[in-house]
């Protein structure tokens, strides 16, 4: 039987803390050579390559648009199934499905620039020479005007030797970052993403930002796993995947404190650092924002809500208005100056 | 995939005003105003379940099996749900007047004939929910409808009454034959299509019988046009999770999204050898195929 609604809930739910104009502070920042008007990216591999959400929301009006890692060749990914659900987050094991540097440069990089987005794009590889390779390709193509950063996927956790993520050794992370870097021109930043998944991510930072990395970003995904228990065998086909979502956020924060405490220690180069891992709100981008973190991207709460990353912009720069910061500058870090002296 | 425009997809507040049982599922009707005007026979609407802090992040999809553009309370979308998680067990339990956020419509549309040529259309257990509606719009084209459900038993087939309405003729199978011819819809299927003379076979339902509903078309002649289910975490084309071997129109196979690409595809295009066991495994000539040893 069929009552009649309230019409209060019948309105769009974009309205959802995700307020048409966005307050009069400066949000602009600082990444390498290049200034982004707002600190808010997609989470690499969580937005494809950009039409699919700009069917929800213009994608030129994030800071940033970050790509899903690209490899040289085309990759098929896994097979399925490739997904988990877990409590406040998912475990997945796409394997990097993707269509390779070339097909990307000429369908889905022009197609961003097309739109006026800003590209950070994200590049794997299976080598250290496959990475430097994917960058030169980048850098020969002809929309290579709308590339704003280059994003190092050091951290994956979907590769066939899931011991040698290159991001759980600083060497290796070091040949990767100074590779690429070689290939691309001084004013594109070069950004290492990280993994939790290592004993001191310090170290690891410490050696990418040595090799030349404008800036950092954590985290990748933790290596998870889960059983059916209908089956009683492994749920993903891949055996072990990436745990992603607000449940890892906790892991997040802590990641970008420790390096953000260490530069403030001059224990390595203070450089940019973007954070990602389960920012669903403009609260949870705000706790990155005060650990340390630059810029912040929004991944599996996409998922969720395909307006996610937008919301989430309008969302903190609410947030750091109401608390009264000009700009998002003046909030970064700000949680290092608040500890109890007597601690 | 078209050209995307900025906003077009609707992502609203949607608000249950019908609730009922129907044997072992959950017949719900929601409003939920700029779906209902776009939705054609085929597509989905993705349902956030548990509220907006729930920790069941991912979309739960469901076929749509109704639309009424112009209800009294503005447009309404109706969806059937199979209680078997968290998330659908919340959805089924949700009362008159709860809100859910609602996105769609979503994914490609069974495509319909140009012709009015005779049609099968095949639904396993609630896979059935779309087909009556794309009954009514096969008719209304001239296509003559035959329908065949099938489920385990009596409680898990769905519309089997609404069948009658929509179709000239309806075969019902269960398994264990509590109601209608013991058996899969396989096994009367051939004579279905003989009799009726159909050109097109639509498929919802389970994998396997899929696979069936496409091999029995092949050999009477027919092509078979299928929504496949296969588990989404967004159901909007980002998340890559339900991606399966698909043959294109150039003859290469690749690992497509079944929310954007699909759910319908040609059932001849389906690389069904790939299933087996709840694994969907990546064919060794697709487009970017791992070498031996995996990705």
């Amino acid at each position: 039987m069929a009552t009649a609604p309230t019409t209060s809930s019948t309105r769009h739910t974009s309205a959802r803390g995700d307020q048409h104009r966005l307050p009069a502070i400066d949000l602009s920042v600082q990444i390498g050579g290049r200034t982004l008007p707002n600190p808010l990216m997609t989470a690499s591999g969580c937005a494809a390559n950009g039409k699919e959400l700009h069917r929800f929301f213009d994608v030129s009006q994030l800071g940033a648009f970050v790509t899903k890692s690209v490899m040289g060749g085309p990759r098929s990914g896994r097979g399925t199934p490739r997904m988990a659900e877990t409590p406040s987050g998912m475990l997945n094991s796409i394997g990097l499905q993707g269509p390779g540097i070339h097909a990307f440069v000429k369908d889905d990089l022009r197609w961003l620039k097309s739109v006026g987005a800003r590209a950070m794009v994200s590049i794997a590889g299976s080598s250290s020479g496959e990475y430097a390779e994917v960058a030169a390709v980048l850098r020969a193509s002809d929309a290579f005007d709308a590339v704003v950063g280059v994003e190092v996927n050091i951290s994956c956790p979907n590769v066939a030797n899931r011991g040698l993520v290159f991001a759980c050794d600083p060497l290796a992370a070091a040949k990767v970052i100074a590779l690429v870097r070689e290939k691309l021109p001084r004013d594109i930043p070069v950004l290492a993403k990280l993994s939790p998944d290592v004993t001191d991510i310090v170290e690891v930072a410490r050696s990418c930002v040595k090799a030349g990395a404008d800036g950092l970003v954590m985290i990748n995904t933790l290596l998870g796993m889960v059983i059916d228990t209908d089956r009683l065998r492994p749920q993903l086909a891949g055996v072990t995947g990436g745990l992603s979502g607000p449940g890892i956020r906790p892991v997040a924060v802590r990641a970008i404190w420790q390096v953000h405490a260490a530069m403030l220690e001059g224990r390595l180069p203070t450089v940019p650092i973007v954070g990602v891992g389960g920012v669903r709100t403009g609260d949870d981008a705000l706790q990155m924002v005060a650990a340390g973190a630059s810029a912040v991207q929004v991944g599996t709460a996409t998922f969720n809500d395909p307006r996610a990353p937008h919301r989430v912009l309008h969302e903190l720069a609410h947030a750091l208005a109401t608390r009264g910061f000009p700009g998002i500058h003046d909030a970064i870090g700000i949680a290092h100056t608040r500890l109890d002296p007597q601690r | 995939m078209t050209e995307p425009v900025a906003g077009r997809i609707p992502q609203v507040a949607g608000e249950l005003i019908a609730t009922r049982r129907v044997g072992a599922y959950q017949h719900m009707t929601f409003v939920a105003p700029g779906i209902a005007e776009l939705a054609r026979p085929g597509q989905f609407v993705a349902f956030a379940v548990g509220g907006q802090t729930s920790a069941n992040l991912l979309r739960r999809c469901f076929s749509i099996h109704r639309v009424s553009p112009s209800g009294t309370y503005g447009g309404t979308v109706e969806v059937v749900v199979a209680a078997k998680g968290p998330g659908t067990q919340w959805l089924a339990a949700l009362r008159p007047h709860d809100g859910v956020d609602i996105v769609g419509p979503l994914g490609r549309a069974f495509p319909l004939p140009k012709e009015p040529v005779p049609c099968v259309l095949v639904g396993g257990g609630y896979g059935s929910a779309p087909l009556f509606w794309l009954a009514t719009q096969l008719r209304e084209r001239g296509c003559p409808v035959e329908m065949v459900l099938g489920a385990a038993s009596e409680d898990r087939l769905f519309g089997v009454v609404e069948a009658r309405r929509s179709a000239g003729a309806v075969t019902v199978t269960t398994d264990d034959g509590s109601v209608g011819t013991r058996g899969w819809v396989s096994d009367v299927l051939p004579e279905v299509i003989r009799r009726s003379g159909s050109a097109v076979v639509y498929g919802c339902g389970p994998m396997g019988m899929l696979e069936s509903i496409t091999r029995v078309a092949g050999a009477e002649g027919a092509v078979a046009q299928v929504a496949v289910e296969e588990s989404m975490a967004c159901g909007i084309g980002v998340c890559m999770t339900c991606v399966m071997p698909v043959t294109g129109n150039d003859g290469v196979t690749r690992m497509v999204r079944s929310c954007v690409e699909g759910p319908i595809f040609r059932g001849d295009r389906i690389r069904w050898e790939s299933f087996e066991s709840g694994w969907g495994r990546v064919p060794a000539d697709a487009v970017g195929a791992p070498a031996r040893g995996g990705h």
